[in-house]
């Protein structure tokens, strides 16, 4: 058995699939997931993201800290509220996670990370913690929810309170307000509007019926996944891990090397970036019908490359998938992706995101 | 709990199977569709294409995987169920009715027979927890 969300019997009772999810029992989907998909593009969907872990990093010294620890510069943020995607990297430049850090107050960052790396994040926090003035402090005590699509809002003006909606009004994407005992963040990980929710764990059973009862759609790990895949968004474990960098993740845009910060992976990453010839994370479309599925190989003019990711988009009804290319692979390429029994398959490399904001972005 | 109808036979990998006169209507076991999930394609064999017992000779793919479909007996393909090319997902909503793969008529009438009941079924299904 794995850990369980304060929403775990919520899931049961709605007859949800359950499946491991790094370590945590999840909802896969609840009868559909491409309906449950189709629900978060066209009106709202909702996700137990509970198995995400908050970590605060507080203290005088929690912005140097953060510098120093993160491949993206917090000192983009200048604001209360704003957040800021990057990685946390080893020192051979791997990606050991990949995070949303929010800048609540010049002694308080709130990170965000993925379920299955967590314990080991908090841990390689910790160890690299002496010298600052900070203090690293999980909270299982919060769960988390996504409230994702058009209409999201709406449905939030008839589940939260008056303040908590006034707030969320004001909120410009990547930026956070606390309300009380609510945490508000305009993120999300499907490409829609919306916004993410941490509460009290003891709160969001509460939380969760009335947004279901405004008629948005219970989502599960299933859509999460195809709509952060049409999106273009990276999935920890398999778009990127230790083993690859984040200028080979298409992360290149998360790494600031502006001034002479040193962070750790800095010296690796550029080493990297001297020598050349580096793979390339870009997105593939196949031709014809298919399900693209992560290990497969793909093969063009420029050599052989692997799918990190691959499905079936529910919005394009077509087979979908990041792949890693060799450095002189081209979005518009054409390639084959080779199938489970060894048939070839038509593609074509694209950049993604392939649909947001419930928009095709790509020429089918 | 999935459904398992009493009139039907059923084989070890999943397949269900109806008499329809002479001929054997095919498809997959409720219990299959709901473990793979959304389908979203479906290959079926020519009609005229002649199948061992056993042999692969269509292939389910849903969201999560793909997974063959096996011949229950050997027999001669008649029909396939073209419909399922645009809607795959009938597969899912009706596994024993709409969503039928294809139709044999086959090898041996008896043959049918060695095939699981009902009640043999469930239990395979209890057995795989």
């Amino acid at each position: 058995m794995g850990h369980r969300t304060p929403l775990y019997e919520e899931h049961v009772k709605a007859l949800a699939r359950m499946v491991d999810f790094g370590g945590w029992d999840m909802p896969l989907h609840y009868g559909s997931q491409i309906a449950e998909h189709h629900a978060v593009r066209r009106h709202a969907g909702i996700f137990d993201v509970s198995h995400m872990r908050a970590v605060e990093v507080r203290g005088a010294g929690a912005r140097a800290f953060l510098r120093y620890v993160l491949a993206n510069d917090v000192d983009k943020l200048t604001v209360p509220g704003k957040a800021l995607y990057g990685c946390l990297l080893d020192e051979q430049g791997g990606v050991l996670d990949d995070l949303i850090t929010y800048f609540l107050a010049p002694d308080w960052f709130r990170l965000v990370v993925n379920a299955g790396p967590a314990e080991q994040d908090i841990a390689w926090l910790r160890g690299h913690a002496g010298g600052f003035d900070v203090e690293i402090t999980p909270r299982p005590d919060l769960a988390m929810v996504a409230v994702q699509g058009p209409s999201a809002e709406d449905a939030a003006s008839r589940v939260l309170s008056r303040e908590e909606c006034a707030a969320l009004a004001g909120l410009k994407p990547f930026h956070a307000a606390i309300v009380g005992d609510t945490f508000l963040a305009r993120t999300g990980y499907t490409g829609e509007a919306g916004f993410e929710v941490l509460v009290d764990a003891h709160r969001v059973t509460g939380l969760w019926r009335r947004f279901i009862a405004q008629g948005v759609a219970p989502a599960g790990l299933g859509a999460r996944d195809t709509l952060r895949l049409e999106a273009g968004m990276n999935l920890y474990g398999h778009d990127m891990d230790t083993t690859v960098s984040p200028l080979e993740s298409g992360l290149a845009w998360t790494v600031s090397f502006a001034g002479d910060r040193e962070f750790i992976g800095r010296p690796a990453l550029l080493r990297q970036r001297a020598q050349g010839g580096m793979r390339r994370l870009t997105g593939l479309l196949l031709q014809g019908p298919g399900v693209v599925r992560s290990g497969q190989i793909v093969r063009g003019d420029w050599g052989p490359g692997t799918v990190t990711s691959g499905s079936f988009s529910p919005s394009l009804s077509r087979g979908i998938g990041l792949v890693r290319v060799p450095a002189g692979a081209a979005d518009g390429d054409a390639c084959e992706v080779v199938g489970r029994s060894g048939q070839i398959l038509g593609a074509r490399l694209v950049a993604p995101p392939f649909v947001r904001h419930g928009r095709v972005l790509i020429d089918l | 709990m999935s459904k398992i109808p009493g009139d039907l036979r059923y084989t070890k990998s999943h397949e269900w199977v109806r008499e329809a006169g002479a001929d054997l209507v095919v498809g997959i076991t409720d219990h299959a569709q709901d473990l793979m999930g959304d389908m979203v394609f479906v290959e079926l064999p020519k009609p005229g294409t002649r199948l061992g017992a056993g042999k692969e000779c269509a292939v389910v793919e849903s969201v999560k995987a793909a997974s063959d479909v096996y011949a229950p007996v050997a027999g001669e393909v008649i029909a396939v169920n073209e419909a399922l090319g645009d809607a795959p997902e009938t597969l899912n909503a009706d596994p024993y009715g709409e969503g039928w793969l294809f139709k044999l008529r086959p090898s041996d009438p008896a043959s049918v027979r060695a095939l699981l009941d009902a009640s043999a079924y469930e239990a395979l299904l209890a057995s795989e927890g």
